[in-house]
C-alpha cells in the first residue's frame, strides 16, 4: 500500500539558516534515509573488521578454500551421494543438503495427505470422525514441535531390539535400529520405468491439453481422467516388464545382533520424519478446513440444483475453489517445515544444519559455515515460495 | 456427507438413540467411518490404557520396580521434577523460581481479561516483571545473586519468552511501519531484515546468535550467553510477528489516512494516534498466535546448550538409572507446554469473535 505522498507540499522556504533542511521534506527524506543507511552499512562494517580482527588474532584464514579438504568424520546417512571420512567437506555439505530435502520431501507429502484426511474429517457429520480430529489438531499444534521430534525419537529407542523386532508383516522389521524394509535389487529397468514415467507424465499433460481444447472449440470432450491414469500407471510398468521384468527384492534377515539386508529408516530419520510431518498435519487440516469453509454456500446449492453428484460437487466445484485459498498458506506451512528440518540437530540426523555444526566446529570457519547454511536454507524457502506463486498465478480468478 | 453442513445437535438428551443416528450413523459411509473408529479404539485403547494406568508405577525411588512393571514410569517424573522445572539453579534457592513462576503466570492470566486493559495493568507488569528479575538475578534484597548461566527449567523459558514478546513487538511493529514507509531506503531495508530472518530456521539464527556475536563484538567485549540467545529469539519474533501488524496495518481504511493528513497531523502523530490504534486492533488475534509460537519456540534453545523446560528435561533424564523414561517425562513436559498454548489460542478464538462484533467503524 503506499501511503499518500505530502513530499510536495512545501519547496524550498526563502527561510535562513538550515531550518529549510527540516521543512523542506524532501530534503528531510532523502537526509533521513541517508542517515539510516549509513548506520546500517557502518554497523555491518564495524561488526565484519571486528570480525576479521577476531579470526586473525585466532589465526583463522578465512574464505572457502576449507571445503575442498578432507573432512575426516563419518556421516550416518548419505542416500545416493554415499560419504567416507575421507571426502571433501563440500560433499559432507552436499550430503547434508540431500538428507534435508530427502526428510523434508517425504514429510511434505505425508503431512499433506494426513492433513487433507484430517481437515475433511473435521467437517463430517459424523461426531466421532469431527471430534477426532479437532483433538489431533489441537494436540498436535499446541505442543512444540522439537519437544515432538525428540518424542518419537525416545518412543525409537525405546523399542525392542533386533532380536525382538516388531514385524507388521511382509518382510517389514521395526526395532531400535530403525524400520528395515525388503528393496528392490537396482536394476536398469526401475531407471526404464522412472524415465517411462516422466514420459507419461508429459503425454498426460498434453491430452489434457488436447480436450481442452476441444472442448473450448465444440464445448464437449470425452472424459480424460481414466486415460490419464492409465497413462501414469501403465506406461512405467510396461517399461518395466518390457525391460525384463525384475522381481529380485533384496530382504532384511537377522544375522547375529542386527540385520543385514534391505533398505533402512534409521531411528533418527524416523523420528524427524513424524515430528515433521504429524505436526504439518494439524496445520494443514486447518487449512483445508478454512479453505471448504471459504467456499460460498450457494455454489453447492447451485452445483446440486444442476444435478451433480456430490462427489462431481467435490471435484468440480467445492475443490477447485477450496485450493485458490488453500495454496497460499500451505505453501507457508511446507516452507516451514522444510526450516523445521533443521531441528534434526537435536536428534544427530545428519541434515544440513548437523553437517555444518561438525565443519565449523573442526575447521573455526565459522563465518564460512553458517553463510553457506543460511544461503541454502534462503533458497529453499524462496524457491518453495517462488514455485506457489507461480502455482497461485495459474489458478488465480482469470478476470477477463 | 455435506462439508459444510453442521453437526446435528440433539434438541436434549432425552433421544440418546436419534442422536447417536444422527451423528454417528447417519449414512451409509458415516457408519463405516463410525464402525472403523471404533475398530480404531478397540485396537489401540485397550494397551495404551494398560501401558499408562495399570502396568505403570507411580511413585517409587528405585528404577528397577518400573522395569519389572513393564508399564508407565510416572514416577520419573516425581524424583526428576526439581531438576526438569529448574536445571541448574540452585537447589536451596527453588523457591524464588516457584515465586517468579507464579508473578509471571499470574500477570499473564489478569491480562486475559480485557476489562482490566488500563494503564494500572502496565503499572502492574511493572512492579511484578521487576520482582521476577530481582528473584532471578538475586544479588538484591538479601538474595544471593545467582549467574546466568545457572538458570534453567521453566523460569528460563517463561524469561525468554516474556524478553521475546516484550521486546520483539516493539520492534515488530517499527519493521512494520518501515515496510509501508514512503521512503524507499527504510523500507528496502525492513523488507530485506523481515525476509531475510524470515527465510532461515530458527535454529540458524540462535546459530548466528551464540557464535557469530562474539565475532563481531570488539575483543574484550563479551556478552553474556543468554542475552545473545534473547536477541536471537527476539528478532525471529520481530520479524514474524512485522507481517501480523502489517496486515493490520493494510486493514486500516485509507481514508483514515487521508484524513489525517488533510488535518496536517504530522507522519508520527498520525501513525500513534490514528493508524496504530486501529491497525493493532485488528492485529491482535494474529498477533497472540505469534506469541504462542513464541512460547513453543523456546524448547529450541536446548540446541545451543541453554537448560530451558525441555533442556532442563533431557539434562534429569541423563541420571543412567531414569535414561529409559524419557517418553514419560517428554508426555509430562508436553502436558505442560499444552496446557499454556491451548489456553492461549482458546482465548484468541475468543478475543477474536469478540473484536469482530464490537468493531465500531
Amino acid at each position: 500500500m503506499s501511503l499518500p505522498d505530502r513530499g510536495s507540499q512545501t519547496g524550498p522556504s526563502p527561510r535562513a539558516g538550515l531550518a529549510w533542511v527540516v521543512h523542506d521534506t524532501r530534503v528531510r527524506d532523502v537526509v533521513l534515509q541517508g542517515l539510516a543507511l549509513a548506520v546500517v552499512v557502518g554497523a555491518i562494517a564495524f561488526f565484519v573488521s571486528n570480525a576479521a580482527e577476531a579470526l586473525r588474532v585466532r589465526g583463522i584464514a578465512s574464505g572457502f578454500g576449507y571445503l575442498s579438504q578432507e573432512a575426516g568424520f563419518g556421516i550416518g546417512e548419505s542416500l545416493f551421494l554415499g560419504f567416507e571420512p575421507s571426502d571433501s567437506y563440500l560433499r559432507a555439505f552436499l550430503v547434508g543438503l540431500v538428507n534435508t530435502l530427502r526428510v523434508s520431501l517425504l514429510a511434505i507429502v505425508a503431512a499433506t495427505v494426513l492433513g487433507f484426511v484430517l481437515g475433511i474429517m473435521r467437517l463430517s457429520r459424523n461426531l466421532g470422525a469431527a471430534k477426532l480430529s479437532a483433538a489431533y489438531v489441537e494436540l498436535f499444534r499446541n505442543t512444540p514441535q522439537l519437544l515432538q521430534i525428540v518424542f518419537w525419537y525416545a518412543v525409537m529407542t525405546r523399542l525392542p531390539g533386533p532380536r525382538q523386532a516388531i514385524s507388521p508383516g511382509g518382510d517389514v522389521f521395526v526395532s531400535n535400529r530403525g524400520i528395515k524394509l525388503p528393496w528392490p535389487i537396482a536394476d536398469a529397468a526401475y531407471a526404464w520405468a522412472g524415465a517411462a514415467f516422466l514420459v507419461a507424465i508429459l503425454a498426460a499433460y498434453l491430452l489434457r491439453g488436447w480436450a481442452r481444447a476441444r472442448r473450448a472449440r465444440i464445448g464437449t470432450a470425452p472424459p480424460i481422467g481414466g486415460a490419464c491414469a492409465a497413462l501414469l500407471l501403465g506406461l512405467p510398468v510396461l517399461a518395466w516388464a518390457l525391460a525384463g521384468a525384475p522381481t529380485a527384492l533384496d530382504r532384511p534377515a537377522l544375522r547375529g545382533l542386527n540385520f543385514v539386508g534391505g533398505a533402512t529408516l534409521s531411528p533418527e530419520f524416523v523420528a524427524l520424519f513424524l515430528g515433521l510431518s504429524l505436526y504439518t498435519a494439524a496445520f494443514i487440516a486447518e487449512i483445508v478446513r478454512g479453505g471448504i469453509e471459504a467456499v460460498h454456500r450457494g455454489q453447492v446449492d447451485a452445483a446440486r440444483s444442476l444435478g451433480l453428484r456430490q462427489a462431481q460437487i467435490y471435484r468440480l466445484v467445492v475443490i477447485p475453489q477450496a485450493l485458490r485459498v488453500m495454496v497460499p498458506p500451505a505453501a507457508g506451512q511446507y516452507v516451514s517445515l522444510a526450516k523445521s528440518s533443521s531441528l534434526a540437530v537435536a536428534i544427530g540426523y545428519p541434515d544440513l544444519v548437523n553437517v555444518s555444526n561438525t565443519t565449523l566446529n573442526q575447521t573455526g570457519h565459522v563465518v564460512e559455515a553458517l553463510l553457506l547454511m543460511s544461503l541454502v536454507y534462503l533458497a529453499i524457502s524462496f524457491s518453495i515460495a517462488a514455485a506457489m506463486n507461480l502455482y497461485n498465478r495459474l489458478v488465480a480468478i482469470k478476470e477477463r | 456427507m455435506g462439508p459444510t453442513d453442521a453437526a446435528i445437535r440433539p434438541a436434549g438428551s432425552a433421544r440418546p438413540l436419534a442422536w447417536l443416528r444422527a451423528n454417528f450413523f447417519g449414512s451409509i459411509p458415516s457408519s463405516l467411518m463410525s464402525l472403523a473408529l471404533l475398530a480404531a479404539l478397540a485396537a489401540t485403547l485397550p494397551d495404551l490404557v494398560r501401558w499408562a494406568l495399570v502396568d505403570s508405577v507411580w511413585r517409587t525411588a528405585d528404577p528397577a520396580v518400573c522395569r519389572t512393571a513393564g508399564g508407565a514410569c510416572w514416577a520419573v517424573i516425581g524424583e526428576k521434577y526439581r531438576v526438569m522445572l529448574f536445571g541448574t539453579y540452585p537447589f536451596d534457592q527453588h523457591w524464588r523460581g516457584y515465586a517468579m513462576m507464579a508473578i509471571v503466570l499470574t500477570l499473564v492470566g489478569v491480562s486475559t481479561v480485557r476489562r482490566l486493559w488500563s494503564g494500572a495493568l502496565l503499572i502492574a507488569w511493572g512492579v511484578g516483571l521487576s520482582a521476577a528479575m530481582v528473584l532471578q538475578f538475586g544479588g538484591f534484597a538479601g538474595l544471593a545473586r545467582v549467574p546466568t548461566s545457572l538458570w534453567g527449567g521453566l523460569p528460563l523459558t517463561l524469561a525468554i519468552f516474556l524478553g521475546t514478546v516484550l521486546g520483539g513487538f516493539p520492534l515488530a511493529v517499527l519493521l512494520a511501519l518501515g515496510r509501508q514507509s514512503r521512503l524507499p531506503v527504510v523500507r528496502a531495508l525492513s523488507i530485506g531484515f523481515i525476509e531475510t530472518v524470515r527465510g532461515v530456521p530458527l535454529v540458524n539464527i540462535l546459530f548466528v546468535a551464540a557464535l557469530l556475536f562474539p565475532l563481531f563484538m570488539p575483543a574484550g567485549v563479551n556478552f553474556d550467553k543468554l542475552l545473545r540467545a534473547q536477541v536471537g529469539m527476539l528478532i525471529f519474533f520481530a520479524a514474524y510477528t512485522a507481517e501480523s501488524v502489517r496486515g493490520g496495518l493494510q486493514a486500516v481504511p485509507h481514508s483514515q489516512y487521508e484524513a489525517a493528513d488533510s488535518l496536517g497531523v504530522s507522519y508520527w502523530e498520525r501513525t500513534l494516534k490514528i493508524v496504530l490504534p486501529q491497525a493493532l486492533r485488528i492485529a491482535i488475534p494474529a498477533v497472540v498466535n505469534d506469541v504462542i509460537r513464541a512460547f513453543k519456540n523456546t524448547s529450541v534453545l536446548v540446541i545451543i546448550g541453554l537448560l530451558d523446560l525441555l533442556g532442563g528435561t533431557m539434562a534429569a533424564l541423563e541420571d543412567p538409572r531414569w535414561t529409559r523414561f524419557y517418553v514419560e517425562a517428554y508426555l509430562f513436559v508436553a502436558a505442560l507446554y499444552f496446557l499454556f498454548c491451548f489456553s492461549l489460542s482458546q482465548y484468541s478464538q475468543k478475543l477474536e469473535t469478540e473484536m469482530k462484533t464490537g468493531r465500531n467503524y
